[in-house]
């Protein structure tokens, strides 16, 4: 018998007997006047001794309660004269958190600042900076850069030749109330530009394991589309994000996630969203149109992971992105003026994987992350193009469904000591021949499968500095180009904690 | 006769509804010691999910999946707190879509709030290093403090779980004495320490040296988190013989490396003290905790590096 079912039984034996006395209420009647008397008094008299001993209990545990604390605050006596230089601050914090009164309160009050009233700002949100900034060498110029067979949405593009500040961004979060926490993340660009990366508001008591996301937020399919670019081990977006999702995938919208009571780690989420980014382009058609329901994507993932030992842990998953697009201008080489336009929709399935490993799960020291993501794209519908064969100058539209266009990326980082980490990257995305008919248009891959090779170097100064150099051989045009990336990361205020 | 079966019945009945073979309150402890106290004073009520090691730095932690999913479940959190946990927590809170656990209900439990924290920095800087606002949270090193977090434990287990109040504090009361016991036992084994100066490599262990009389008078790390440079170690090792220090302290989850290099230049022992539980072999449990670390520490004393 395990102890359990020996503690439950012994639970039982002990009710049964309590249980007793109800099972002869014909004895109990049959008590005469002066026995009634007798029981009720000894009733009585037990019952004030259970109290008693309870008062007796009470007091004990005050007082063990304040021989601790007693102790405590001798132990902090002995070092404040011990430590003649230290005794004066030790006063202040024995006055700023005095030991806490004997009587033992409901709940734990928090030590308030005694008498200091609050301020306006006492209920300000937690404040986080980041600062990302970019030094870029490279072979090719950057604005001529080329996906074959790719229409790419505008921030698909290597970083800008030169020393620039990149993306600054601000971070602010805190909860709103009981039941609701919100955060906003505006990035200046480079250009001086404003965007709001993230203005969101999630439910805080929702029941069930379920979350919830409402506004504008980073989607989240993939591995590295929900996190901040700044925290990625390269400097530069994997071809596939570049190529699929511009970069990274935010929009505005609904998310519901649910969390599985499990103790592997199971997820299951998905978002409707108005689809107001690439590969969705489908704004203006919700504000024109009289029959349109406003949503211009939508997706489902499912996330798993679990530890392997104590050493290791992976997580694994499967996204789904459906996005719609309506007059979806696209080229960064010729600018709108000589825009390619697409029409239609985009269904892109994307699988990742993560597996961290430190010896004994201890990733002060030393660590090894590995990661890689899959991507599969279909396209279909209409595409207008400046260039198609004979066109000569006269934009023509051609229909068209895509075969699977493919993407992945593998890359391997590891920690060697403290604060310095190196890393390699692999990755290339892949387009099929859509036919003559697109010769020499933009979905041309020419043959092409655009791929890059990447390594990196980078030394932090804390948990908040950063600096990484960067080489890549990107062979996303016939002829390869070398890029030498210098990265800066620094965060100020508050702490950010790290999603895995 | 009928009595008799009608009681067995009952007693069948009683059975029954009685808690079955899986425990009452799910914990979630954030450190091993944590999870060392719920343990001892929860016994087959609880069920407790540790969610580092001994060997794992914990200000350092990933925000794994397994700790997001058994967060989830967890019906109290029990951690430090003082920030010590700022890099993970609060990612695995709000993964985890569990509002019992969340900060400021009952199922979130910080150990640091139940004591008085000691080296409350002067000065908010990040310059400073890695600081903690609210003072030292490494408050485990003293077993006085473990008694006074015990006794507020049992008493948020007994509000979680009212059915099991009683056990809760019996168990507290039992690991109570016990420690008290063990604790006057060590007043007397570790009476040569008292008075020791003693260099670490990391801030952790001024409760530690609160409890024994002893004196941390230096840190290998230049500020807290930040690795030594060799130009500071050589202004280290000139000021050792001013600091009378006796032995050179690290913790098991520490590089042993740069505090064997300073015991090895100043000719001092250097003592790798478990830090908290699981830390050494001897570090079993609390008990286990406290002996090994002044056994280590009396071994530093007689010359003995380990």
């Amino acid at each position: 018998m395990n102890p359990q079912t020996k503690h439950a039984l012994r639970r039982a034996m002990r009710g049964s007997v309590l249980a007793l006395p109800l099972l002869w209420p014909a004895t109990a009647a049959r008590a005469d006047d002066l026995a009634d008397i007798r029981a009720t008094m000894q009733a009585m008299q037990k019952q004030y001794q259970a109290e008693l001993a309870k008062l007796q209990h009470d007091y004990d545990q005050k007082m063990r309660a304040m021989e601790k604390r007693v102790e405590a605050a001798e132990a902090k006596a002995t070092s404040a004269t011990a430590k003649a230089e230290s005794a004066e601050k030790a006063l202040t914090t024995a006055q700023a958190a005095p030991p806490q009164p004997a009587a033992p309160a409901p709940a734990p009050a928090p030590a308030a600042a005694n008498g200091a009233p609050a301020a306006a700002n006492a209920f300000n949100p937690a404040i986080g900076v980041v600062l990302d900034g970019k030094t870029m060498i490279s072979s090719h110029n950057p604005n001529t850069w080329r996906l074959p067979g790719f229409a790419l949405g505008d921030e698909a593009k290597p970083p800008p030749r030169g020393p620039s500040i990149g993306e600054s961004e601000i971070n602010l979060q805190a909860n709103v109330d009981q039941a609701l926490f919100a955060n906003l993340t505006v990035a200046f660009e480079n250009d001086n530009s404003v965007n709001i990366e993230e203005a969101f508001a999630q439910p805080t008591a929702l029941p069930w394991g379920f979350t919830a996301k409402f506004g504008r937020f980073f989607s989240g399919i993939g591995y590295l589309n929900e996190q901040h670019a700044h925290t990625w081990d390269f400097a530069d977006a994997p071809l596939p994000y570049l190529a699929f999702l511009n970069g990274q995938y935010g929009d505005d919208g609904v998310q519901l996630r649910w969390l599985a009571p499990t103790d592997q780690f199971l997820e299951f989420g998905g978002e409707v969203l108005r689809g107001a980014s690439f590969p969705a382009n489908s704004v203006s058609e919700a504000l024109s149109s009289n029959h349109n329901d406003g949503v211009g994507a939508w997706s489902l993932f499912v996330h798993t992971g679990n530890d392997i030992g104590t050493s290791a842990s992976y997580s694994v998953g499967l996204s789904y992105l459906g996005t719609h697009s309506k007059d979806r201008a696209t080229d960064p080489v010729n600018g709108p003026a000589g825009s390619d336009i697409f029409s239609g929709t985009d269904h892109t399935l994307i699988a990742d994987g993560v597996y961290k490993w430190a010896p004994n799960g201890n990733f002060a020291l030393r660590y090894v992350k590995l990661q890689s993501e899959v991507f599969l794209r279909k396209e279909q519908g209409s595409f207008t193009a400046l260039d198609f064969p004979g066109a000569s100058g006269v934009s023509t539209t051609k229909n068209f469904a895509s075969r699977w266009q493919t993407g992945f990326y593998v890359q391997g980082v590891y920690q060697f000591m403290p604060f310095w980490r190196v890393g390699l990257r692999y990755d290339q995305v892949d387009a099929p021949s859509l036919g003559s008919g697109f010769n020499g248009t933009t979905l041309d891959s020419m043959g092409v499968t655009p791929r890059r090779y990447s390594a990196m170097i980078d030394y932090s100064t804390s948990e908040f500095g950063r600096f990484r150099l960067q080489y890549n051989r990107d062979e996303a045009r016939p002829d390869p180009d070398n890029q030498v990336i210098l990265q800066y990361t620094v965060s100020l205020g508050a702490h950010g904690a790290h999603q895995y | 006769m009928l009595r008799i079966r009608l009681s067995l019945a009952l007693a069948a009945l009683m059975l029954l509804s009685a808690p079955r073979a899986f425990a009452s309150l799910h914990v979630f402890a954030c450190e091993p010691e944590w999870g060392a106290l719920a343990t001892a004073i929860g016994g087959g009520d609880v069920d407790v999910y540790t969610a580092t090691t001994g060997l794992q730095d914990p200000h350092q932690i990933q925000a794994r999946p397994a700790l997001i999913s058994r967060l989830r479940n967890a019906d109290i959190a029990v951690c430090t707190g003082a920030e010590l946990e700022i890099g993970w927590m609060p990612v695995l809170l709000r993964q985890s879509s569990n509002g019992k656990v969340q900060p400021g209900q009952q199922g979130y439990f910080e150990a640091a709030q139940q004591v008085t924290l000691l080296e409350r920095p002067e000065r908010l800087d990040r310059a400073e290093g890695d600081i903690h606002p609210a003072g030292n949270p490494h408050i485990q090193t003293d077993p006085r403090n473990m008694r006074i977090v015990a006794a507020a434990l049992a008493k948020r287990f007994a509000a979680l779980d009212p059915a099991h109040a009683a056990a809760y504090a019996q168990r507290e009361q039992a690991f109570d004495q016990s420690l008290a016991q063990q604790t006057a036992r060590l007043a007397v084994e570790a009476a040569p320490l008292k008075g020791i100066s003693f260099v670490s490599y990391h801030k952790s262990w001024i409760y530690l040296a609160n409890w024994l009389g002893m004196t941390e008078a230096a840190n290998i790390e230049p500020k807290p988190g930040v690795p030594p440079g060799s130009a500071y170690i050589a202004d280290l090792l000139g000021r050792i013989p001013a600091l009378k220090a006796r032995m050179i302290v690290y913790a098991a989850y520490e590089d042993p490396k740069p505090s064997q290099f300073v015991a090895e230049k100043s000719k001092l022992p250097a003592v790798m003290l478990p830090f908290t539980v699981g830390g050494t072999d001897g570090a079993k449990d609390l008990p286990g905790l406290y002996d090994d670390t002044v056994k280590r520490l009396l071994a530093g004393l007689g010359g003995k590096s380990g």
